[in-house]
């Protein structure tokens, strides 16, 4: 039941778009047509499913204090260990989709590689980190409804952007300004789940 | 060798409006987003991001001969997670109440995309004073969209700029006056709609910057 609750809040609540701003930039790269925002929505998902419990047991098991060697504290290094992690594990994602699955691979280009550098991952395992998530479990669920959140933004966005596409909107606000006005619009939409529980 | 030629004045300033690196090349959206709900936070937030680009761009440049092609990203993100680590050490030694505020952006200074972009188009490429000032500029265009929007959320979210009051108590409707504060101000949306005029703004000024589709 706790789970579900965090599933819920994380997707809606804590939406990593619209409350946290997190992986604005390929959000609104990728977002031009529904097909691959969908995959790129995926993959971002697998990625944080896979590198936030990793962090989870560096933090707990090796940098907090006294966790190898009694008296010291190593949790200054986290941002590197975490980067570290993320590139790695991207690069291991990005050579497994190549073998298995060459179509989807094509599919993706280069935004697989891009993933590494997409705030959302890292925000994800920062937040890990500064809410205290007990057990490997809540960072697990944490992970997936973060990934579920931004998967659910980016392609509504991208649905969006696809039908504006023949509307007549002022020359200096076409391209970045007219999308950023629909996201802010879409961030108040979300305001109303603020304060839902389970 | 002249350090301020015209190229160099070039490469400093345009960054700073018409190239500038949120409104134009869209990079390093989310925290520019994020931590602007008062000014001084998206200050300490622009200084800090223009020191790690300066610094970042400087440290790629000397190394770019040696660096190998295929690793090169990582030796850029172990390079800028290295200088994110001693800001954030050195914010929460002195600025320990920015620090708390800025919560997760200041790691996530790491991922923004601004440094990303600049280590790849511009250090890889150019001699160190170069990169400097290319660093500088770019952190500092960063900086004057953060200021422009944090100053109006704060003013009008909270009727104070660097929590100095700026519009009186007694014209609150509580004080038996008119005014009120716009609450929506402080809250994430509005982030993205006064970005979006700074952007209106920048491209009328700017025709050649109009995008031709939506």
């Amino acid at each position: 039941m706790e789970y579900l609750s965090l599933f819920v809040k994380s997707i809606f609540v804590d939406n990593m778009i619209f409350a946290y701003f997190l992986g604005m930039c390929s959000y609104l790269a990728v977002s031009k047509n529904v097909k691959t925002a969908l995959g790129l929505g995926v993959a971002v998902t697998f990625v944080l499913l896979v590198t936030v419990p990793v962090n989870y047991c560096l933090e707990n098991y090796v940098l907090a204090p006294n966790a190898i060697v009694e008296g010291v504290d190593l949790s200054f290094l986290s941002f590197i260990l975490f980067i570290a992690v993320i590139a790695g594990i991207v690069q291991i994602v990005e050579m497994a989709v190549e073998k298995f699955s060459p179509s989807l691979y094509a599919s993706l280009g280069i935004f697989l590689p891009l993933i590494a550098v997409n705030c959302a991952i890292m925000g994800a395992s920062l937040f890990m980190q500064q809410r205290h998530f007990e057990g490997i479990g809540e960072a697990t669920v944490y992970a997936f409804g973060s990934g579920i959140g931004w998967l659910i933004a980016i392609v509504a966005l991208a649905a969006i952007r696809e039908k504006l596409s023949y509307s007549n909107v002022p020359a200096p606000l076409r391209g970045l300004g007219i999308t950023f006005i629909t996201v802010g619009l879409m961030a108040m939409a979300f305001m109303c789940f603020s304060g839902l529980t389970i | 060798m002249d350090l301020f030629s015209k190229k160099n004045k070039e490469t400093f300033f345009t960054p700073l409006w018409v190239n500038n690196p949120v409104a134009t090349q869209v990079l390093g959206i989310c925290s520019a987003l994020a931590v602007t709900s008062k000014l001084e936070p998206a200050l300490v937030m622009g200084i800090s991001v223009t020191i790690i680009v300066a610094l970042a761009n400087v440290v790629i440049s000397l190394l770019r001969n040696t660096i190998p092609n295929r690793i090169r990203i990582i030796v850029q993100l172990v390079v800028v997670a290295t200088l994110v680590t001693i800001v954030s050490q050195v914010l929460k030694a002195f600025a320990y109440d920015v620090s708390v505020q800025l919560s997760v952006y200041v790691g996530l200074i790491i991922t923004n995309c601004i440094l990303m972009g600049r280590l790849e188009a511009f250090a890889m490429q150019n001699k160190p004073w170069e990169s400097f000032l290319d660093g500088v500029g770019s952190g500092l265009g960063y900086a004057l969209i953060l200021v422009i929007v944090g100053f109006f959320r704060e003013l009008l979210g909270s009727g104070t700029l660097l929590n100095f009051r700026i519009i009186p108590e007694c014209l609150y409707v509580k004080e038996g006056g008119f005014y009120m504060n716009n609450g929506l101000m402080v809250l994430p949306p509005m982030a993205l709609i006064i970005l979006a005029c700074v952007i209106w703004f920048q491209r009328a000024k700017n025709p050649d910057l109009q995008e031709k589709n939506n």
